[in-house]
This record gives C-alpha cells, sequence and structure tokens, in this order.
C-alpha cells in the first residue's frame, strides 16, 4: 500500500510539473488545471496534518495556493515541484498558525474576564480539543476514516476513495477507532 | 471566497511567467551593492595612496580575491535560499573555503614570526577602524541584497538573511580593500572576518523581520 502510495505521488509530481512548466509559458488552461489539482491534493495534505483546525483547512489552502500563484516565478522548469510546494505550504502553515495562536492568546485574557459568560462555549472548545487529542494517538487506519466520515461528514465512498482504502476497510476503521478512543476515555478497566 | 472561484480568478489573470528572474535580481543588486560602496569609499577618504607600488604585490590582490570569492558564493547561497524547497547544498562549502584558505595563511604567518611581533601582525595600524569602516561600505549591498530577496520567496527567514548579509559583508570588504593599507594575513583573517561576520549577524537579525511574505 505504501509502494501505491508513493507511485501515486510520482505520477502526480509528473503531471503536476508538466502543467506548471506549460502555465509559465502563458498556457492559462494548464494554469487552471494545475491550480485544480494542486489543490485537491493540498487539501487532503493540510486535512490530514491540521486536524485540530479542521475549520481552517480551506482557508489555510487557499492561502497556500495564492502563495504559490505569487510566487511562481520562482520555480524553475526541471527541478521537482514537491519540494517547491511543499515549503511553501509549510511556510504559510506555520505562519497562519503562529498568527492564529497569538490572536488565541488574546482571546484568553478577554475570556478571563468574561467567564461566566462564556461556559458553555469554551466547554464545547474542550470537547473538542479532546477528541482531537485521542484522535491524534490512533493509527491513520482509524484516524483517517473517522477524519472524513465523522467530523468532514464524506460518505464512506469518498473517504476510501481519499484515503485510498477500500470501503470495507473504512467502516472497520471507524468501528474500531471509535471502540478504542471510548475505551481510552473510560479509563483502564 | 470559494475555492473553485479563487482558481479561475488566479488563472485568467495569469500570463507568461518571466524567466531568471532571480538571477536578474541579485546581478542588479551586486552591480547596485559593489558601485554605491565605490562612490561611497571614494567620496569619503579614496583609495590607499600607495595604490600603483602595492598593485605589484600579490597579498593586494588575495585582499580583494578573498571577499570577491566569499561575495560570489554567498551570492550562490542567498539565490538558492531565495527559492522555496531550495537546499543550501555545497554552496556553504564555496563561503567556507576562502575563509579556511585565509585563516590557514594567517596561522603559517604567525607561527613564522617572532613571538614579539604576532600582535603587530594582527592588529596593524587600523584595526579599529576596520570593522565599521566595511560595515558602512556594506550597507548599499544590504540593501540591494534584501531588495533582491524580498522580490523573492526565501522560508528560511534567518538563514536567508544571514546569507544576504554575507554576500553584503564580503562586498563591503572587497571595495574597502582598495583603501585599506594592511598588507598581512592575519589581520585579514580576524579583522575582515569580524566586517563580515558582522553584517551576515545583521542578516540574519532582519532576516525574519524584512523577508516575510
Amino acid at each position: 500500500m505504501q509502494r501505491t502510495a508513493l507511485e501515486a505521488a510520482g505520477r502526480a509530481e509528473s503531471r503536476l510539473r508538466d502543467l506548471m512548466v506549460r502555465a509559465q509559458e502563458g498556457d492559462a488552461a494548464a494554469y487552471a488545471n494545475f491550480l485544480r489539482d494542486l489543490t485537491a491534493h493540498l487539501r487532503a495534505f493540510l486535512r490530514k496534518r491540521l486536524y485540530q483546525h479542521l475549520d481552517d483547512v480551506e482557508d489555510i489552502t487557499q492561502e497556500v495556493l495564492l502563495a504559490v500563484h505569487k510566487q511562481r516565478h520562482t520555480y524553475r522548469p526541471g527541478e521537482p515541484l514537491t519540494p517547491w510546494v511543499h515549503a511553501i505550504a509549510r511556510y504559510k502553515v506555520v505562519d497562519l498558525l503562529r498568527a492564529r495562536s497569538s490572536r488565541e492568546a488574546l482571546h484568553d485574557a478577554i475570556d478571563d474576564e468574561m467567564q461566566l459568560f462564556a461556559q458553555s462555549d469554551q466547554e464545547a472548545g474542550e470537547a473538542r480539543r479532546d477528541i482531537a487529542k485521542l484522535l491524534k494517538d490512533l493509527p491513520d487506519r482509524h484516524r483517517l476514516p473517522i477524519l472524513h466520515v465523522k467530523l468532514d461528514g464524506l460518505s464512506v465512498a469518498e473517504a476510501a476513495q481519499r484515503t485510498g482504502m477500500s470501503e470495507s476497510a473504512v467502516k472497520v476503521g471507524i468501528h474500531r477507532g471509535i471502540k478504542s478512543m471510548a475505551t481510552k476515555i473510560e479509563g483502564p478497566q | 471566497m470559494k475555492t473553485e472561484s479563487m482558481i479561475d480568478v488566479l488563472s485568467a489573470h495569469a500570463g507568461p511567467v518571466p524567466r531568471h528572474v532571480t538571477e536578474r535580481r541579485f546581478a542588479i543588486a551586486a552591480m547596485i551593492g559593489v558601485t554605491l560602496a565605490a562612490v561611497l569609499m571614494l567620496m569619503t577618504s579614496g583609495v590607499r595612496a600607495d595604490i600603483e607600488s602595492a598593485a605589484r604585490l600579490p597579498m593586494f590582490w588575495f585582499k580583494l580575491l578573498f571577499p570577491a570569492a566569499v561575495a560570489v558564493a554567498a551570492m550562490w547561497m542567498t539565490a538558492r535560499l531565495s527559492r522555496p524547497g531550495v537546499s543550501v547544498g555545497v554552496a556553504s562549502i564555496a563561503v567556507a573555503a576562502p575563509f579556511v584558505v585565509l585563516w590557514l595563511m594567517a596561522v603559517v604567518a604567525l607561527l613564522n614570526a617572532e613571538s614579539a611581533a604576532r600582535i603587530d601582525l594582527v592588529l596593524g595600524s587600523t584595526w579599529r577602524t576596520c570593522v565599521p569602516d566595511i560595515a558602512l561600505l556594506a550597507l548599499p549591498a544590504f540593501v540591494a541584497t534584501f531588495w533582491a530577496m524580498r522580490g523573492l520567496a526565501p522560508t528560511r527567514l534567518a538563514l536567508a538573511g544571514a546569507a544576504g548579509g554575507l554576500m553584503a559583508g564580503a562586498i563591503g570588504a572587497m571595495v574597502y580593500a582598495l583603501r585599506c593599507p594592511e598588507m598581512e594575513s592575519p589581520f585579514l583573517a580576524v579583522w575582515y572576518a569580524t566586517g563580515i561576520g558582522v553584517t551576515a549577524a545583521a542578516g540574519a537579525l532582519l532576516g525574519p523581520r524584512l523577508l516575510r511574505w
């Protein structure tokens, strides 16, 4: 399974690189295809890594897309495309999360004053954080199906397509994953 | 905005991408840096008075060659760090090599000298002004190099800033060598290296602030 994933990445690299080279020569249709393809890859990549910030994935995807667009003159045809995109995505994600965490620190300071009114809201936030913490400890084959189906609301078939797993593996992953999360919440018997 | 419509907007307004942007920006930065430093040097102190006789000595040329080699290597390194996903690679070896050669020369010169004469080889007669003068002459190149980087996309900002500062410091040292009367390698090994190091450190400090995009 790992090998097929690598092969798929290699195919995506050469297809995207081909589109990018044509786009740099001024082919607008190739560029639109490049951006569309890249968006799908970015979204999946970010969703997998930013499970604590799933609400922001679409925003961050757009930020990265915009950065790729603005900096496309720094890609040199003939060089591998994956490290170029990855470096941009990484830079933008770190930048945005840093900005966000300093904003949130500000909110926390404000929340202190208004704790009484913020109570219910805060609980919801904490609940989600706990789930994220529990999810983090799950192996990918359990975590990704739960993420896609239970949190993103995708169908089992869509989740199977996105993760490269079979539909039954997705269902089993959800079932076992939720069971092991439940066990952890209850603590050792 | 929906991502799909954003893609439509971006691809509709995109023409062909200009070629060799990195090379062009760094060539411009180096040219401006050298020219303005030379003008600055000629306006303040001028070249050394004995330049005609000094130009017959190998040390005069080595003193130009050392910072020139550092400047070229640092420019290569900075250009690599200005593009996402490109590693420093062997550029760091190219940057280190001139320093290693100079320091070896300095050690040999010090070992061959009488112990009482060693301190003079290091301090010369201008050690107090050498570092600030190099930093001053590096200033135009510093600004130009950071301008070049700001049009590109460095992702490791402190490192890219340090590399840019290194390039600027080396250009400053190269121009300063035309007016500096010192002819001993231990002097260069300490004070030229410090002058270049100071601008590199300034670049590392300013990089995260000035190079964000």
